[in-house]
């Protein structure tokens, strides 16, 4: 579904993506894991077209991302750290959001907005959230227009145990629809149930591309963290 | 894109500033006009205004508001919006808000008080103006990251096109005095959009007698029904292309 | 028909008691005019009838009173001179001329008043001449309530409207001269009086003034012109209450002054002139009490004027106030009204507190570099401006107004 082909992203000197070639299929639950600055984000947002690669291609249903915009209704985002117009409130994002992609029909999913309680604070202003809000409000909006294919950075990162756990489920509910979901998160103990396959990189480089299943039998460890621990050392 | 342009608008309108800006110029030019009897000293008076804080105004408002709308921008660009779009709406959107902001506070009372062809160049001009360096902010921030970069290299061009090249253009005239410079003068003129704008509106005042002082080449030139489309066209230039070239790099930005 | 009787009567007294009167009127292939003018007797009076005559190089030489009925037409068919007048006390009244020849080298003109005195032309037109009336060498003439058009458009193939050569006591009063190259010319021509004219549209100037002193103007009203009034070698001419209006051009003067000593210039207005009065070379000359409004200059003042006085006149939004080439100007300038004036006025005396200068460092810049005008209005230069009036530098230090009025002066 995704396909991207030796796509190499430069920032100055940084190396950010190094050639970078993945192959991501409908029904996979990708886990994106890699040190802090390996490059996960800028790969992540090459996809969604906000990085201009420097060179490659990124393939979207076999059609080149490049200067297209029409795949991106198919994708629903949700950033590492959510910005909106400060002086927004709630209900008006998402009046706006939804009056925008207007013309598409779809149906809505606001079962996170509910399970959140987000609508008990509608009339609150963006400026005015804190860390964790915001986050409800990014995974709200992610989902709300029922995308076939969820990229969802550092999800849980600022959740609070109970909201983070009616997000798993969530995920977890759509995935089972058959959605492609791709998720970048350092806490790795959040991911070992949801996760179908592990991409691990570093440096901008992809280090190994495996289903979590054959990670484990390689490493012999029994739960995702462990494992990827076990690559590092011997890396 | 008209639903674009409408969220932007309502935003900039929604801003204090504009609101602030628009009564700004509105005691500005009731004053001028109540103050004075004659209306063609009024547009004297309009004329620094207009050469001076419109496009600054323009320029630093704009600039500081794309800044703002940073994260804005991030969330349309994740949205299956096209990037053009997201960003000829912002320009639009601080277009037409400052354009409606000028034609009140300007606009109105000329037509009001000294409604003359002066008035109608005096405001063709200023909306012009405002349009162009609208277009300047956009590729100031498109340019840089930084904001304070951004606003810098704003405040640098409005010192640039208000000052600094007309007084390099008086330099360079004395430095090549022995040499007949009115056709180069023609090219200085048209590369600055302030000295269009008021070659634009003196030449309904009093530089078009001036003018020929200086010699044919000018009069004919600038005199003329079409040195005034020339000028015209001039300023429009002024207003596309800044905003063509930013709009290509915010098509290939990083966000 | 009682001005037929009546003519003859009141003229009849006055000059000779047995005067007769004629009538003449158009006929094909006869030059009737001429005939009429030779019958006549000194003194008498003819009455022409209604129509065009076709007759050229008209010649009177004694004292008649030629009085045209309903304007009767004397048309030259574009072909030499049409009347010339030697008689003395001569009275040309209510006639039309038209179409007199051109020449590149001859003064060809409709009426020559030739070597006489006491000729009068009174409410007549003349129109599409090349020069329309020249008095020569002819003193104590009147010139009125004529009407002089033509549709010259170039130099070359265009004369003077009234022109006056070694003359003297002339009067040239209430006349309306346009289109011709300079509306009225005064050469050597002594102690006259030009009142009340309008000249306007010509294609050099509205009046033309050389070597001629003792001269008198007022109440005329000079008009779009392309090159204003000038007046030139002359001394001890008065110009009182005249207006100089839309003498708009590349070298156009409201009035232009050269080699002017002893004369007076007061009660005038001057409007939307590209330059409302130049002096040079001018001396002795007092300007009071006049008006210049929207000019582009008001005065321009070279170097080469002395002992002038300019007081107590209205300065009111000129582009600039006064230029000047030089440095040290030995000129009177006090109490004027100056609109562009920025002092103030503490004791409240009507006097402003400090000098003004009303030549500016810009206006010195566009002296040097007329190109430099593009930048007019600019914030530049109005920085420049700005700068120099706190700390003058570059502005002729003696070229300014110590005591400007605070209010204008009600003319």
């Amino acid at each position: 579904m995704i396909r991207a082909e030796k796509v190499t992203k430069r920032f100055g000197k940084l190396i950010a993506l190094d050639k970078i070639s993945v192959e991501c299929e409908q029904g996979q639950s990708i886990s994106l894991i890699g040190p802090n600055g390996s490059g996960k984000t800028t790969f992540i947002k090459s996809i969604l077209g906000m990085v201009v690669p420097d060179s490659g291609t990124i393939l979207f249903d076999n059609k080149d991302i490049r200067n297209n915009w029409n795949y991106r209704r198919t994708i629903g985002y949700m950033p590492q750290i959510g910005q909106y117009p400060q002086n927004m409130t709630i209900a008006q994002l998402f009046r706006m959001m939804k009056d925008i992609r207007k013309s598409e029909h779809i149906s809505y999913d606001e079962e996170l907005l509910e399970l959140f309680e987000i609508p008990e604070i509608m009339g609150k202003r963006m400026r005015t959230l804190s860390g964790g809000t915001r986050q409800k409000v990014s995974a709200s909006l992610a989902f709300l227009f029922n995308p076939d294919v969820l990229i969802l950075d550092e999800p849980t990162a600022g959740l609070d145990p109970l909201a983070t756990e009616i997000l798993k489920e969530k995920i977890r509910k759509e995935k089972t629809k058959g959605k492609l979901i791709l998720i970048t998160s350092h806490i790795l103990s959040d991911l070992d149930d949801i996760v179908s396959e592990v991409i691990y990189m570093q440096d901008g480089m992809i280090q190994f591309n495996k289903s979590l299943k054959q990670l484990k039998a390689d490493t012999g460890e029994e739960n995702l963290a462990k494992a990827i621990a076990n690559v590092m050392r011997n890396s | 894109m008209n639903k674009m342009v409408k969220y932007v608008m309502i935003d900039i309108l929604r801003n204090k500033m504009v609101l602030g800006y628009t009564l700004l110029l509105l005691i500005v030019s009731l004053s001028v006009f109540s103050l004075d009897d004659n209306p063609s000293r009024g547009t004297i008076s309009l004329l620094n205004l207009i050469l001076i804080i419109v496009p600054m105004v323009s320029l630093l408002f704009s600039t500081i508001y794309v800044y703002n709308s940073t994260e804005f921008i991030e969330l349309l660009v994740t949205q299956p919006i096209k990037r053009s779009n997201i960003w000829t709406s912002i320009l639009a959107g601080l277009m037409s808000s400052l354009c409606i902001a000028f034609f009140v506070g300007v606009g109105l009372p000329v037509l009001f008080f000294g409604n003359s062809q002066t008035g109608i160049a005096l405001i063709v001009a200023g909306l012009i103006l405002t349009c162009i360096f609208v277009s300047l902010a956009m590729l100031a921030s498109v340019s840089t990251r930084d904001k304070a970069k951004g606003i810098g290299l704003a405040i640098l061009l409005w010192f640039y096109f208000t000052i600094i090249y007309d007084g390099i253009v008086l330099f360079t005239l004395f430095q090549f005095s022995d040499f007949p410079m009115e056709r180069p003068m023609i090219l200085f003129t048209a590369l600055n959009p302030i000295d269009l704008a008021r070659i634009m509106i003196l030449l309904k005042l009093d530089i078009s007698a001036l003018m020929g002082y200086t010699g044919a080449v000018l009069k004919d030139f600038f005199g003329t029904t079409w040195g005034f489309g020339v000028t015209l066209s001039a300023m429009l230039i002024w207003a596309f292309v800044p905003a063509w070239i930013s709009l290509r790099r915010f098509k290939s930005k990083d966000l | 028909m009682k001005f037929r009787i009546l003519v003859p009567l009141i003229f009849g007294f006055s000059t000779l008691a047995f005067a007769r009167s004629w009538s003449v009127k158009p006929e094909v292939g006869k030059t009737v005019l001429q005939s009429a003018f030779d019958k006549a007797a000194n003194g008498d009076t003819i009455f022409i009838s209604p129509g065009t005559f076709y007759e050229t190089d008209l010649k009177i030489s004694k004292k008649l009173v030629v009085i045209g009925v309903q304007f009767p037409v004397i048309d030259g068919k574009q072909k030499g001179e049409l009347l010339t007048i030697t008689g003395a006390g001569t009275l040309i009244a209510g006639l039309i001329f038209q179409n007199s020849g051109y020449s590149g080298y001859l003064d060809i003109a409709a009426i020559r008043i030739l070597n006489t005195r006491n000729v009068r032309i009174k409410n007549c037109r003349l129109k599409r001449n090349f020069f329309a009336i020249y008095c020569q060498r002819s003193s104590l003439c009147t010139i009125s309530g004529n009407i002089i058009e033509s549709d010259a458009s170039g130099e070359v193939l265009s004369a003077n409207g009234i022109h006056c050569w070694k003359s003297d006591s002339l009067k040239i009063i209430n006349n309306k001269i346009s289109g011709h190259r300079d509306g009225i010319y005064f050469e050597f021509v002594a102690a006259s009086l030009v009142q009340g004219n309008v000249s306007s549209k010509n294609i050099r100037y509205g009046l033309h003034f050389m070597f001629s002193h003792n001269d008198t103007y007022l109440n005329n009203t000079f008009r779009n012109n392309e090159a204003g009034v000038a007046v030139m070698y002359s001394k001890e001419v008065k110009m009182f209450n005249n207006h100089f209006i839309d003498n708009w051009g590349s070298s156009s003067y409201g009035l232009l002054l050269k080699d002017i000593s002893d004369s007076h210039i007061q009660g005038n207005k001057f409007s939307k002139n590209t330059i409302g009065v130049y002096l040079e070379g001018s001396n002795r000359i007092i300007m009071e009490r006049n008006e210049f409004s929207s000019n582009g200059w008001a005065i321009k003042i070279q170097a080469s004027c002395y002992d002038n006085t300019i007081t107590g006149n209205n300065f009111l939004d000129n582009s600039f106030e006064v230029a000047t080439n030089g440095d040290l100007v030995m000129n009177k300038i006090s109490k004027n009204y100056w609109s562009h004036y920025t002092g103030y006025d503490l004791n409240r005396n009507g006097i402003g507190d400090i000098p003004h200068r009303p030549v500016s460092m810009y206006s010195r810049i566009v002296e040097n570099n007329p190109t430099a005008l593009m930048l007019f209005r600019s914030v530049m230069v109005d920085l420049l401006d700005q700068a120099e009036k706190v700390i003058p530098g570059f502005t002729p230090e003696n070229l300014k107004d110590d005591a400007p009025i605070m209010k204008p002066l009600k003319l």
